[in-house]
């Protein structure tokens, strides 16, 4: 190990958490503006030109906002909470390929902070550990609120992470693989005659259906928003939060948005694959191809960031009841039939 | 009983068929209806820049009328104050001197005239009860906001019109279009804003 790829490495990492910080921040901006265009309105405009500098304005205004800490509250969990919560969503990030790599003066440059051969099952560990900030922040605050909406997190999301852990199974059986890279390299290859066309989504759409559903229910989004309703549990596990304690477990959300959309992309739509990506390499060489393939993997997740936004202005929330008979009723069985379903595949055309 | 809109749907507790059960179908048609709304005209005001239209007998903030050769109408006679249901008129009269002829049209003039913008509801009462012709509500300012209550008792300097203009009988001059769309984004606005009228 020499001192150039440590410095690489941590090179990108700061770019890395710099870039995921920034489209968390962005994605509030985005969240309000194309809210305010589903419902026919022009959404923020007034700080800076068409309101670009809003979550600054925001993120400002949480800052300086009175923190209060309820009389009652076991202290030192009440402060854990939001930075578990903050912790483990900017730890995902690590794995994501970005790219192959870069060549840089005949150094090789890998786009990704590590190559980790159990990817995957470092998500769903990672994923699952995030659920432990909002019980925590939701039991320290001793309010009954905070509580149960924070129980109510805790039950959704254990229930939709088996159906999101059997959808993926039948992914690795495809591709034989947990590494990230690996799974991103297979989907490099060529279909219907166009090279960097053979993503999973092809392979999987049932999959992808279940993934995207859980990814949903994992992100706390509508129509799966049911640890902070509203209408039924004030703010939810957050109830007695204020300040950037508050802004960390917003901010989180995001960061898990845009994290889950990172994986949807580099899982099911090739990650930094785009078709045509071997013409590209022969005719403008391996950095641009490279470049490319990280713009397209960011169109990719931006649009499935739009997607959320997109669901939440469409689809009212669910009951509970319907949320854990959609997650244990029908998401697991009909994940599990996927996987049946994968078997035979693979049996049949493999041979 | 009758529906008085015509879209009225009898509820039915039927049980849904497969497709329906799975939701998607009409998931992705509601997703549809949203991205419509997404690319649609917006129906936004950007208030500061671009005021609304307001109707022709929109009761706004009040004037003081001069007469076609620029002297003030009002007379000090009290009506206006005492018709106000508000009480929010008051005023003290003085008597015109030699040489102020081209000032004040009457022989007794309003030295003071304020109006408590606080306390004023823009019912229009006062504009009924002056036989003068001296006072007016504006369609065109909206009652201001301050930080100060003082700021928000006007007095003849605020009220007083500025120019004179025989054929206007509200405030400031010139054709009422072209006061009100004094924004560069005025068109799109002015579109908008006709289609609603027109709908
Ligand atoms: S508009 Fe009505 S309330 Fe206001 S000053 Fe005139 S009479 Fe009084
Ligand atoms: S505004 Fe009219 S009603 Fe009021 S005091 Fe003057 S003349 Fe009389």
């Amino acid at each position: 190990m020499d001192i150039y790829f440590i410095l690489g490495k941590l090179i990108l990492i700061v770019i890395i958490f710099a870039i995921s910080l920034l489209t968390a921040m962005y994605s509030t901006y985005g969240e309000r503006k194309i809210a305010g265009f589903f419902q026919d309105r022009l959404g923020p405009d007034r700080a800076g030109p068409w309101g670009i500098l809003q979550p600054l304005a925001d993120g400002g205004k949480l800052f300086f906002k009175e923190e209060i800490l309820p009389v009652n509250a076991n202290m030192a969990l009440f402060i854990a909470g939001p930075s578990l919560s903050m912790l483990t969503a900017c730890m995902s990030t690590a794995i994501i390929p970005w790219g192959t790599y870069l060549d840089i003066f005949g150094t090789k440059f890998v786009l990704q902070v590590a190559d980790v051969n159990i990817g995957l099952l470092y998500i769903f560990g990672v994923v699952s550990l995030g659920v432990y900030g909002v019980m925590i922040g939701g039991w320290a605050s001793n309010n009954k609120y905070s509580l149960l909406g924070a129980v109510r997190a805790a039950s959704q999301n254990i229930s939709y992470e088996l159906a999101m852990g059997l959808s993926v199974i039948a992914l690795i059986m495809l591709n034989g693989s947990l590494s990230l890279a690996e799974i991103s390299r297979n989907q490099g290859e060529s279909l219907f005659g166009l090279s960097g066309l053979n993503w999973n989504i092809f392979y999987q759409p049932l999959g992808f259906l279940i993934f995207i559903v859980c990814a949903f229910a994992e992100c706390n989004r509508t129509p799966f928003d049911l640890p902070e309703c509203e209408t039924e549990l004030v703010g939810g596990y957050h109830t007695e939060y204020s300040s950037m304690k508050l802004g960390f477990y917003l901010f989180a959300e995001y960061i898990n948005m845009f994290v889950s959309s990172a994986f949807m992309a580099v899982l099911y739509f090739g990650g930094y694959n785009y078709p045509g990506i071997n013409f590209v390499e022969a005719n403008l060489g391996h950095n641009a191809a490279v470049i490319i393939g990280l713009a397209a993997l960011f169109a990719k997740i931006l649009f499935f960031i739009f997607f959320f936004m997109w669901v939440r202005w469409t689809v009212p929330r669910f009951r509970y009841d319907q949320l854990m008979k959609l997650g244990w009723q029908i998401l697991i069985p009909l994940a599990i039939f996927n996987i049946l379903l994968t078997g035979v595949g693979i049996m049949l055309f493999d041979n | 009983m009758q529906s008085l809109s015509n879209r009225s749907k009898q509820v039915s507790q039927k049980e849904m068929t497969f497709m329906e059960s799975i939701y998607l179908p009409a998931i992705i048609g509601g997703l549809m209806i949203t991205i419509r709304h997404f690319f649609a005209k917006k129906i936004t005001i950007r208030y500061p820049e671009i005021k609304k239209l307001f109707s022709k007998n929109w009761r706004g903030v009040h004037v003081l009328k001069k007469d076609e050769q620029g002297r003030e109408r009002c007379t000090a006679c009290g009506l206006c104050a005492l018709s106000c249901p508000a009480e929010a008129i008051t005023m003290e009269a003085a008597e015109r001197k030699k040489g102020e002829e081209n000032l004040y049209r009457e022989e007794k003039y309003a030295a003071r005239y304020e109006i408590n913008m606080l306390r004023c509801i823009f019912c229009g009462l006062c504009e009924e009860a002056c036989p003068k012709e001296a006072i007016f509500l504006t369609n065109e300012e909206l009652a201001p906001s301050r930080m100060d209550r003082g700021e928000l008792i006007f007095g003849k300097d605020k009220l007083v019109e500025k120019q004179h203009d025989p054929d206007n009988k509200k405030r400031g001059g010139g054709p009422l279009e072209e006061r009100l769309f004094h924004s560069k984004e005025n068109s799109s606005y002015k579109s908008t804003f006709e289609g609603i009228s027109n709908s």
